[in-house]
Parts: C-alpha cells; structure tokens; sequence
C-alpha cells in the first residue's frame, strides 16, 4: 500500500479537529427527546463506517490471501480486524450513552443494535480463532475461511434483516425520515461529511501504525 | 462430481450405521434434555417460551450432531478420501449427508417435544416447514464451521463460537416464522421469511463450496 504519503494523515488531523470544534459549537435543530444530543451524530455514526470499512478491507484481503498466500496480505487482513473491533466498541460505547439520554436505556433490542453486537461476536470468535492455531501458514488459511464466509453472512444480516424487523428505535428505520440523509439539516451536513472522511482516515493511520508495528515485531524475532 | 458425492454419502450412513453411538448418542441427548425441560418448565410454559426453547435446544442438539463431521475418521483416512474425490465433492457430501441426519433428527425432535411439554401450533403446516428449512440451515452452516473448527486443536468450544455469531440471522427468521405459525393461521409474511431463509441457505452452499478447498489443502 502507497500509505507512507504524510498529506492524507494531514488532512485527518485537520477534518477531525474541524470536527470536534464545529460539532460541539454549531447551531443544531433542537428536536424533542434528542436535543443537543443529536451532535453524538458525528461521533457514533462515523464510529460504524470506520468499522464496516475496516472489516471491508480485512475481508479483501483475505480473498487476496487464499489467491496468492503472500503473508503480508495476512496481516492486514488480521489488523484491519482488530481496528474495526476496535472502532466497534467505540461505536457500541458512544452509542449507549446516546441511548442511555434518548431512549432512557443503554441497551434494547433493538435491530440495529443485534448487528452491531454481532459483528462484534463475529470478529472476536476470528480473533480466538486466531489465537487457537499456532502454525503461521494453517492460521492464516483458516483464519481467511472463516473472515470471508463471517463476513458475507454478517453483511446479509446488517443490510436486509433490519428491514425486515417491525420497526426499530434508530431513526430512519421505522418510516420516520427525519433523521435520515435525506431529513439532515444542511447545517449537520457541513460537519458530518467531513467527520466521515476524517474517522475513515484516522482508522486508515491507526491500521498502517499496527501493520509497521507488526512488522518491526516480526523482524525482532527472526534475529 | 455427482457419482462422487453420492458415493461419499453412502460411506458416511454405512460408517453411522455400523457406529452406531454417534446417532444414539444425539438422540439421547436431544430425549435427556427435552426431559429436563418438561421438568425445569412445569407450569411456567407459555406459546412463545415453547417456541424459544423448541429452537434453543434444536439450536444444541445440531451443533452436537454435525460438531463431529470432520474429526471422526483419522486424519490419515481425510488424506484419503482426498486424494480420491474432489473437494467440493466432499463438503457438498457431507452438507447434504448432514441435512438428512438434521431432518430425521428434527421431525424425531418434534415429536417428542410435543410429547412432553405440548403443542401450541395453530399453523402445522407453517411450523413444519419452519422446522425443515430451520434444519436445513442448521444442518448446511455447522458442517462448514465444523470444517473450520476441526482445523484446530480445540473442536467442540471453537464449534460454538464460532458458530453461533453466524447462524444468528437465520435462528432470528425460523423464530419469527415458527412465531407466526403459533400465533395464527394466516400466511401472512412468512412466504417471505421462508424464501430468505432458502436464499440465505443457498449463499451458505456456495460459500462453502468455494471456500472448503483451501481448508483441506495444507
């Protein structure tokens, strides 16, 4: 990967302070219940894109992995994983609290909530299964199996499941459209666009971080 | 490719039938747990509490069942096997010999379930084939994760977590279809989950197939 340019960590340092500057100072619409909670939009939202990118780029390259069995394809398979966990529990916290003021309740069961906490379970279980296989070749084969055929099925569930549900509390989902793309204030815009561009590029520096991190660990064992 | 599988799959009843405890002991556990429920749940038993535990302990009763497909036979006899079929031919012999075990092995499930703790459907003919489809897919996801699992050293615990994040989506559909059967007799809605459910039992097939070749291959 051509990531050793420094003009996109840059311009993430940039739109994530933008973010947090503009997202706590600009004027939002004060809806009921929500309130100025509603600037929780740039934070929690994001947190899921950057995760569902990040599995995204690990289930890639495991599909390149099974093609030519190049190693370094194995780790950022394994890393991309570990930052969309990470990105994940970022989500499911920012998202509690959100939870815990509107709906009075950190956790329901609602849809969204159930895909959110399965792809966590999904990405841990790729995790252990990891951990169980010792042999570097077997663990990275079996490894790539099991994130392609998880992924797939996890992608099912994300996207068509919750639409088939009865209705959900996250906005958008049970035919209120207020909150959705389409209902966004213009103001919201300004900053939630860029805030989604800056996660995904501070996830994109936190994975090149762990793959150079990953590769100086392994270079210190063979000497 | 179809001589082969049907070969594959004659191996594997002729090697259940002449091990017998493998097939007995899934039917006495599924007998033993039932027994346990009808105890544990005297009086406490509502339609949806039926239904939530009819599937839960289907849910373990597959996973016993199928945990066992790639471990049984020496690694040596696998090599085998291997070198005589193709791959596909043996993970799609193995999904199919383990859908007709899940079959039986449910409509047996039911019916002793209803012995013990009752019959709330009012739609038999929508629980049924919640029941088959059901098993179907129970059958066709825990033979590609038990293929997964049997790569490690730690079977029967990799079994379930690996598995259970991935049969989520379609114990959700087989708990809201069977709901629907218990509830009324319309058919309202569950032609719709039953097709997503074969759909989704579909993707399950091709991914395993394609991904089962690179497993055996070390």
């Amino acid at each position: 990967m051509q990531l050793h340019k420094h003009w996109w960590k840059i311009l993430s340092i940039l739109l994530l302070t933008y973010t947090v500057i503009a997202g706590f100072l600009i004027e939002v619409p004060d809806l009921p219940i929500i309130r100025q909670s509603i600037r929780n939009l740039f934070f929690h939202v994001c947190m899921w894109f950057t995760m569902i990118i990040l599995f995204t780029v690990s289930m890639v390259y495991s599909i390149r992995y099974l093609r030519n069995f190049r190693p370094s394809d194995d780790a950022v398979a394994s890393e991309a994983s570990h930052t969309g966990l990470l990105f994940g529990f970022l989500g499911l916290f920012t998202g509690m609290l959100w939870a815990n003021f509107t709906w009075g309740k950190a956790w329901t069961n609602d849809p969204q909530l159930n895909g959110a906490a399965v792809s966590m379970l999904v990405y841990l279980a790729y995790r252990v299964l990891r951990n169980s296989l010792d042999e570097v070749h077997k663990r990275a084969k079996v490894a790539a199996v099991y994130n392609i055929f998880a992924y797939v099925i996890l992608i099912i569930f994300l996207f068509i499941l919750p639409r088939m549900a009865e209705g959900s509390l996250h906005p958008g989902k049970g035919g209120d459209e207020s909150m959705t793309v389409k209902g966004l204030d213009d103001r919201m815009r300004l900053v939630f666009y860029p805030a989604i561009l800056g996660w995904i590029l501070l996830g994109t520096w936190i994975l090149s971080i762990r793959l150079r991190i990953r590769r100086i660990r392994e270079r210190l064992q063979e000497h | 490719m179809i001589k082969e599988i049907r070969y594959l799959i004659l191996k594997d009843m002729m090697l259940e039938w002449k091990q017998k405890y493998a097939i007995n002991g899934i039917l006495l556990y599924i007998l033993s747990t039932i027994f346990l429920c009808s105890l544990a749940f005297e009086g406490l038993l509502e339609p949806d509490t039926w239904n939530a535990l009819f599937w839960v302990v289907l849910l373990f009763a597959a996973v016993n069942a199928v945990s066992k497909s790639f471990v049984q036979e020496a690694p040596g006899r696998q090599l085998y096997y291997y070198s005589l079929a193709r791959p596909e031919a043996v993970i799609l012999a193995k999904i199919i010999y383990n859908i007709l075990m899940m079959l039986l092995l449910s409509l047996l499930f039911y019916l002793i379930f209803t012995l013990f703790l009752g019959n709330f459907v009012k739609n038999p003919v929508l629980f049924f084939l919640a029941v088959i489809t059901g098993s179907t897919g129970l059958a066709a996801l825990f033979t590609m994760i038990s293929a997964i699992a049997s790569r490690t050293n730690n079977n029967s615990a990799l079994m379930a977590i690996l598995g259970f994040p991935v049969i989520l989506p379609l114990l959700l559909l087989m708990i809201k279809t069977s709901r629907a059967a218990i509830h009324h007799m319309s058919w309202e809605g569950s032609g719709l989950w039953l097709l997503s459910m074969g759909g989704l039992i579909i993707i399950i097939i091709t991914l395993s197939t394609l991904l089962f070749p690179y497993l055996w291959r070390e």
